[in-house]
């Protein structure tokens, strides 16, 4: 068992427009990627950080990159009142203790 | 599909240089020389975003200093009149209103009559009417796009100011008019570098993803602060270069950019169709430039304008308090939750509001204010925290007397069970700082057009010596 935080190089996240937050998780190498792209598969897990409805959480990814790219409509809209982050910018430190169970790698 | 100025077979291939991400965000003054050295046949940038906010669509400002702007402008249009190059400005004034137009385009007559050159300048309007959204929206034209936000005339009139974004069409237009500037009111920024290559016959699919890559000038470089870069674009793909000689495009940074703001890391809608990058391939030409191949566009059946609309949301008086004693520090939500008890409790009676009819947020910056409720580390006690209190009201009056009825709470609030009244630390007289009116995001949607072109309006005219 780990963390989604512990295991990536670089995670980041930010508006893809008002009404989208986007996250972007990068991994150091092929293992690392690949213990997480085996194991952040579950949606539901993933919106319940964020208030979000599992069917909404679109998880992409993309080997080439070793990266992974989950987005989700935003919970509160940007800039409306009650919204706590402008830009979302800081909004992926809610994911960083995302426990990553020890996946089943083919 | 190339806009309205087709250029014969002969254009091989078009140089854009997109010289920073944002118009008054300030580039090395040797960028626009060195980008013109490169080849490049426009100068092509943004001036504005969703990104900060409603505020600037809702009160159509700008969210850059105008001294900033006319700084960048002064660089760009000396050297694209030295060069005898387009230049295209897009989302003009940060959220592409009529006066963000109108905005850009005085600090262009400025400029110009300072350079002593004229320009041919097209201004390029994409504000709309909520009257005839409204037609629209009865026609059954106007669709929500995911989330789906409700619509109907009612939110189209409380909307203080929507626009279009338009694509490169009605920038083409322009151009093929003669135009020497091109102000654009909002506009995808993809647009902004896809308009003077599809005018020149070039493929979509290379010029929609050179576009998406270019946007936001070096940030798909490894130092984004160096200036901008230059994208050359011919029939099979596209090569991308940083303008700064010490800087470098590498694969990497150049794949990564494609998910930077993006849902979806390989699909982009375009109001003619949709960028696929699925395919696409990026190799390091040497260490400086990489090409890109293999991006395809495919055309839509309908051709969509998406809108951005901004309605007023309310007025906002806020207070800062600073917490640092440690007893209190250690039962902050008790603290908290008796604080709003109180509010709740003496609120309606004194200033005669209904419930529902105002709103108070209590930020605990240092502790969750940032995170809410997904916080991680909610349980541990902080070191030190600024309350900051936020009343929303109808008017700007009622928002200021919540905050002075809050005040000596906020000031003196005991921890439940304490005898003495303490007193933290606020922020300067008066403690009240009212923030204005503030506006919301209202829609998310797009019209169906039948000409890429109908919602937006263009002049042209001379400006300077």
């Amino acid at each position: 068992m780990t963390t989604l935080g512990a295991l990536a190089s670089h995670v980041r996240s930010k508006n893809a427009g008002p009404f989208w937050l986007t996250i972007d998780v990068f991994f150091a190498d092929d293992i690392a990627y690949n213990r997480a792209s085996h194991s952040l598969t579950d949606p539901a897990a993933i919106g319940a950080r964020y208030a979000v409805r599992a069917d909404q959480v679109r998880i992409h990814l993309l080997p080439r990159l070793l990266a992974i790219k989950v987005s989700m409509p935003r919970s509160v809209v940007q800039g409306c009142v009650g919204d706590r982050d402008m830009h979302a910018g800081q909004q992926f430190v809610a994911l960083l203790g995302l426990p990553l169970p020890d996946g089943d790698p083919e | 599909m190339t806009g309205s100025r087709v250029a014969g077979p002969a254009t091989q291939l078009v140089r854009v240089l997109m010289p920073v991400g944002m118009l008054g965000g300030g580039f090395p003054a040797t960028t626009i020389a060195r980008g013109i050295e490169l080849g490049a046949d426009v100068i092509a940038v943004d001036g504005g975003s969703t990104d900060s906010g409603p505020h600037y669509l809702g009160t159509a400002t700008a969210k850059t200093a105008r001294a900033a702007v006319a700084r960048d402008l002064r660089l760009i249009l000396a050297g694209a009149k030295r060069a005898g190059i387009p230049v295209i400005v897009g989302s003009c004034g940060t959220s592409g209103t009529d006066t963000g137009v109108d905005w850009v385009h005085g600090i262009v007559s400025e400029v110009a009559a300072e350079l002593g050159h004229s320009f041919r300048v097209a201004r390029v309007y994409a504000e709309q009417r909520a009257e005839d959204l409204a037609r629209l929206l009865q026609a059954g034209r106007i669709h929500p796009l995911e989330p789906a936000l409700p619509l109907d005339a009612a939110l189209l009139g409380r909307c203080t100011h929507i626009v279009g974004l338009m694509g490169h069409e009605p920038i083409a237009a322009a151009l093929a008019c003669g135009a020497e500037v091109v102000l654009a009111g909002r506009a995808t920024d993809t647009a902004l570098t896809a308009a003077y290559a599809l005018a020149e016959g070039l493929p979509p699919g290379p010029v929609w993803h050179a576009g998406k890559i270019a946007e936001c000038g070096g940030l798909c470089t490894t130092d984004p602060r160096s200036g901008g870069v230059v994208v050359t674009i011919d029939r099979d793909g596209f090569t991308v270069e940083p303008v700064a000689e010490h800087a470098q495009c590498t694969p990497a940074s150049v794949a990564a950019h494609m998910m930077y703001e993006n849902a979806d890391p390989f699909r982009l809608r375009e109001p003619a169709g949709t960028l696929d990058t699925r395919d696409a391939t990026y190799t390091a030409l040497d260490d400086r430039r990489v090409r890109v191949e293999g991006s395809r566009f495919e055309p839509a059946a309908q051709h969509t304008i998406k809108l951005e609309g901004a309605a007023l949301a309310g007025y906002q008086t806020m207070i800062i308090s600073g917490i640092r004693d440690p007893q209190v520090l250690s039962r902050l939500d008790e603290w908290c939750e008796q604080l709003r008890g109180y509010l709740d409790a003496v609120i309606p009676g004194t200033l005669g509001l209904q419930a529902g009819s105002y709103r108070i947020d209590l930020l605990r910056y240092g502790h969750d204010a940032v995170l809410g409720a997904a916080e991680p580390c909610a349980s541990e006690a902080p070191r030190e925290v600024g309350i900051v209190f936020i009343a929303t009201a109808a008017d700007q009056a009622t928002a200021t007397q919540l905050a002075k009825l809050a005040n000596p709470a906020l000031l003196h609030a005991p921890l439940p069970g304490d005898a003495e009244l303490p007193s933290f630390a606020f922020l300067g007289s008066p403690a009240e700082i009212e923030r204005g009116a503030v506006h919301e995001f209202v829609l998310h949607h797009v019209v169906d057009v039948t000409d890429p072109g109908e919602l937006f309006r263009t002049a042209v005219g001379e400006v300077g010596a």
